[in-house]
Parts: C-alpha cells; sequence; structure tokens
C-alpha cells in the first residue's frame, strides 16, 4: 500500500479533490458567481462617485486621488476573502455535507487549505472585473501599485483566512446557529482597522487595539503610498509579524473547536 | 493476539455521556470480520452516538473503540480510508451531477482507477444513465442508490449503515437489502447495520445487538432471540425489550 493510500500524510490531491468540487458548485450557479461582483462593483461606484465629488470642492482630496476607491479596493479584498472561505465551508452545511467529509480520509488541515484556495479563486472572480472597473470609471489602476499590491493582498488574504479558520471552527462547535459570524465578524474590523480614516483620528486607547490588527498597517500603507508617494516596508513588514500571530491563534482556536465538538457531539448535529 | 483474530470493531466498556446525561452507558460488543450485525433500539437508544464513536465523529466520555485495530478518534486516520458510512442523515451536494460527487469522494479515498470505479458501481447499482444528472433532481430511491455507490466508492472493509432504507419503497429497500448481502459476501467486508426495520435485520443479520437507554439489553442470533421470546418475529422481540417485558413474561 502506498503512503498516499494510508491516509496518514498531508494529501495535496485530497486537496485538489475539495477544490474541486467547489469549482463544480460555483460554476453550476450563475448567482453564485454574479454574487461575487454585485456588490464589490456597487460599493466601488458608490465611493469612487464621492471622492469624485468632494475632490471637486476641497483641495486635500484632489491632491489625494484614489484614496477611497483605493480603500474599498483593498476592504473588499480583506472581506470577500474571508466571506470566500466562510461560505465554501457553510456551503458543506446547507448541503448537509459534513457529515461525509468529516468521516471521509480529509484532514482537517487538506480542507482548510482547501477552503483557502477557494478564496483566493472567488476574490479574483469578484475583484479583476471590479478593478478594471475602477480604471474604467475613475482612472484608478490598483495594479499599478505593483509590489505595494502584493505586500497589501498578502497582508490581507492573510487576515481573511484567519478570521475565516475562526469562523470554521465556531460553525463546527455551534452549527448553524453561529452562521451570523460567518457574514458580520469582519465588520468590528471596518472602524478599527481605520479603512478610510488614518489611525489619528481615533481615540488615544482605541489607537492602541488598532495597532494590534494587522490591516491597520495595510490601509495607513495604502495613504502613506496614494498620498505621500512611500512605500512603507516597515509597516507591511509589522503587519505580516501580527498576521503569523493571529493564523496561530486562529488555528489553535479552531483544533481547540473541533475537539470541542468532537466531545459534545456537534459534528453529528449541525443544524441550528 | 495474531492479527487474523483482531476483530473488525472492538468497542469496551464503552460510555458517551453530553452534559452529565448518558447516551451511552458502558457496551462492549466486538464483530468478527467478515460478520454482519444489526444495532437495533428505540429512538434515544444510543444507536447512532455508538456509530458516531465507532466512525471517530464522537469522543467517547471513557471505554474504547478500536476499528481494524486503531484506536477512535486518536487513530482515525489510520483507517478512514478502509471503513466508510452511508446514512439518510447526510446529503450530496446537489447541484453537483452524480459523476462529479462520486468522482469528488474518490479522490478523497484515494480511489486508483476513479473512471472506472465509478462506471462500475454505476453498472452494479443501476446508476449509469443519471450520471451526468444533478444529484438533486434524482427521487429518494436513486439518491440512496447514489450515497450506497459513495458508501462503497473504497471497497470497504467495514461498512457502518445508518438505516439504508429509510423512507424507500419496498422494491427498492429489497434491492439494497440484496446488493448489501452480495458486496458484504464478495468482499468479507464487516457490516453494522442500525435500522428500525426488524424484517431487514432479520433478512440480512447474523447477529442482532438491542439497545435500550444506551445500554445493550439483548446480543444473540435472530434466530436464538426469537427462540428465547418465545416469538415469531423480530418486531414482537424488538417490542418486548422496548416495552420492558421480560424474556419469561414474554414467553407466556
Amino acid at each position: 500500500m502506498t503512503a498516499r493510500d494510508t491516509g496518514m500524510n498531508f494529501s495535496f490531491n485530497r486537496v485538489a479533490a475539495m477544490v474541486r468540487r467547489y469549482w463544480y458548485l460555483l460554476r453550476s450557479s450563475w448567482p453564485r458567481i454574479l454574487d461575487l461582483i454585485y456588490w464589490p462593483t456597487v460599493q466601488m461606484l458608490m465611493w469612487g462617485f464621492l471622492q469624485v465629488y468632494i475632490s471637486q470642492n476641497a483641495g486635500f482630496f484632489a491632491r489625494a486621488g484614489g484614496v477611497f476607491i483605493g480603500s474599498v479596493l483593498l476592504w473588499d479584498i480583506l472581506f470577500r476573502g474571508q466571506l470566500g472561505f466562510s461560505i465554501s465551508f457553510l456551503e458543506e452545511m446547507y448541503a448537509r455535507n459534513l457529515g461525509n467529509i468529516m468521516m471521509s480520509p480529509l484532514r482537517p488541515a487538506e480542507f482548510l487549505l482547501a477552503l483557502m484556495i477557494m478564496s483566493i479563486v472567488r476574490l479574483s472572480i469578484g475583484m479583476i472585473p471590479v478593478s478594471i472597473l475602477a480604471i474604467i470609471f475613475f482612472g484608478f489602476n490598483l495594479w499599478a501599485l505593483g509590489l505595494a499590491l502584493a505586500a497589501f493582498f498578502a497582508n490581507l488574504i492573510l487576515t481573511s483566512w484567519s478570521v475565516g479558520v475562526f469562523v470554521a471552527g465556531l460553525l463546527l462547535r455551534n452549527g448553524l446557529g453561529a452562521e451570523s459570524m460567518a457574514w458580520t465578524i469582519m465588520f468590528l474590523f471596518l472602524p478599527l482597522t481605520c479603512v478610510y480614516y488614518p489611525v489619528a483620528v481615533l481615540p488615544d486607547w482605541l489607537q492602541y487595539v488598532a495597532w494590534a490588527l494587522p490591516p491597520t498597517y495595510v490601509f495607513e500603507g495604502m495613504r502613506a503610498l496614494l498620498i505621500d508617494h512611500v512605500f512603507r516596508a516597515d509597516l507591511m513588514l509589522e503587519a505580516f509579524a501580527f498576521n503569523i500571530v493571529l493564523f496561530a491563534a486562529a488555528s489553535l482556536a479552531f483544533y481547540a473547536l473541533l475537539w470541542s465538538a468532537r466531545i459534545h457531539g456537534s459534528l453529528l448535529q449541525t443544524g441550528e | 493476539m495474531d492479527a487474523h483474530y483482531t476483530p473488525a470493531i472492538a468497542v469496551d466498556r464503552l460510555v458517551k455521556r453530553y452534559k452529565g446525561v448518558g447516551a451511552v452507558d458502558g457496551i462492549s460488543f466486538r464483530l468478527a470480520v467478515g460478520s454482519i450485525t444489526g444495532l437495533l433500539g428505540g429512538n434515544g437508544a444510543g444507536k447512532t452516538t455508538t456509530i458516531a464513536m465507532i466512525m471517530g465523529l464522537v469522543t467517547p466520555t471513557s471505554g474504547t473503540v478500536s476499528v481494524l485495530g486503531a484506536v477512535m478518534p486518536r487513530e482515525r486516520y489510520r483507517v478512514l480510508h478502509r471503513m466508510n458510512f452511508e446514512s439518510p442523515y447526510v446529503d450530496m451536494p446537489m447541484r453537483l451531477t452524480v459523476r462529479q460527487n462520486l468522482s469528488v469522494f474518490a479522490q478523497l479515498y484515494a480511489v486508483p482507477d476513479i473512471d472506472g470505479r465509478i462506471a462500475e458501481l454505476a453498472a452494479d447499482l443501476d446508476l449509469t444513465e443519471f450520471l451526468d444528472r444533478p444529484t438533486g433532481k434524482l427521487s429518494a430511491g436513486q439518491k440512496t442508490r447514489v450515497s450506497l455507490a459513495k458508501s462503497l466508492l473504497n471497497n470497504p472493509e467495514v461498512l457502518l449503515l445508518d438505516e439504508p432504507t429509510a423512507s424507500l419503497d419496498p422494491d427498492t429497500a429489497d434491492w439494497v437489502r440484496s446488493h448489501l448481502e452480495r458486496y458484504r459476501r464478495e468482499n468479507n467486508a464487516t457490516v453494522l447495520l442500525a435500522s428500525h426495520n426488524m424484517n431487514e435485520v432479520e433478512r440480512l443479520c447474523e447477529r442482532v445487538i438491542i439497545m435500550k437507554k444506551g445500554r445493550i439489553e439483548d446480543d444473540d442470533t435472530p434466530a436464538r432471540l426469537l427462540s428465547r421470546y418465545g416469538r415469531d418475529d423480530l418486531e414482537e422481540v424488538f417490542l418486548d425489550v422496548a416495552r420492558g417485558r421480560r424474556r419469561s413474561e414474554a414467553a407466556q
């Protein structure tokens, strides 16, 4: 018997099986694909036109072209990255397929990796067309940020996966009763990570909280780039360090919640 | 002990409590390789919890479960690829076609020739014409056959079945039973079958374990149970156990 057959080792073959499963689902349903593009487009258009209006009436915003659109696009990477992860997980619960998955040789780490890959696939389907629309409508080229965009993206997607991993653990432990967390948990990050305004706007004590969250460094870094035309590598490295800690904590929480789910029999009852 | 005599499933003083309430209360049994055993009991008797502990989905409060020599759930990844299960309480993704669903699970179980195995099972289970149809568009009987195909994809040595013929019409149910019987015989597989259908258990099983309130009330061959309770069929035996009639009373 080969090592692959024993189910003892991490298997990219099983990860590929899960990615294939989600891909089949996605391509079989046009409303699912439309949903990936619809809200990011609406958001980008609203904030883009708002920025056009403000820049015509305020000198500072005229100089800081693209900050709002940049903010909304980066926020969508963070938000949609987590949603892409969590929705793929929820699909198993909606389909009552989690029992089949948990009884198969698929290991939790393989399951999580498949969900991470799907979050990038879903994000790409939504964000690539929206970023092109931003060029067409507002002349804002996200891709022109180059290496900085890569650093922003890597940090934001890491945070989104950490939150997704934690939510998956909550769903395993508490069933669909925790579903609302999947849809709303990221909004806690919206005011605290200072997506649309500088950290300095927050009260002093809240600034400590903000600087403990990796996306704050990304949004500050984006403003430094678009307003002062400076790429702050130091901020990206700090964000990465916080992301490593956050991802490790989320993974530990996931395994603890999975362990608890086996104790409490929650894997059998994934309903409300 | 000679590996040949290692039981396929060994359950030893197994206890499961949820927040102090007992679901399974100190049961023990061993299932020999190639045997087919029925697990009977009313609602809340502890059948599903017992099967879940055997599958490694639930951690016992105390006691041990081992499957093919692996202690569950700690060593489950040693044996999950040699087991499978079927239950009406889980579904397969409805939007995926039957072929897509089976091929995803075949890949998860590292089945060597996926297309060949799917074609073989589809022919066996009369699914060939449905392979490219979305699973959600199938009838209940056809879905059960798809679930059965999924449970046999990896030629499991241990097959756990939780009410495999629930909600099926008598003809389809009989057809499923015949297939299970044949699979077990041809593959020397160990089958544990939880069911409320006494005819099914009587026909398929060479041994019956009757549970009540988390405990094993009786454990024997169908023939000996009928004789001991002085009954003509297992349904009457089941009612005797469920209603707490003693064997001697039942026989009178």
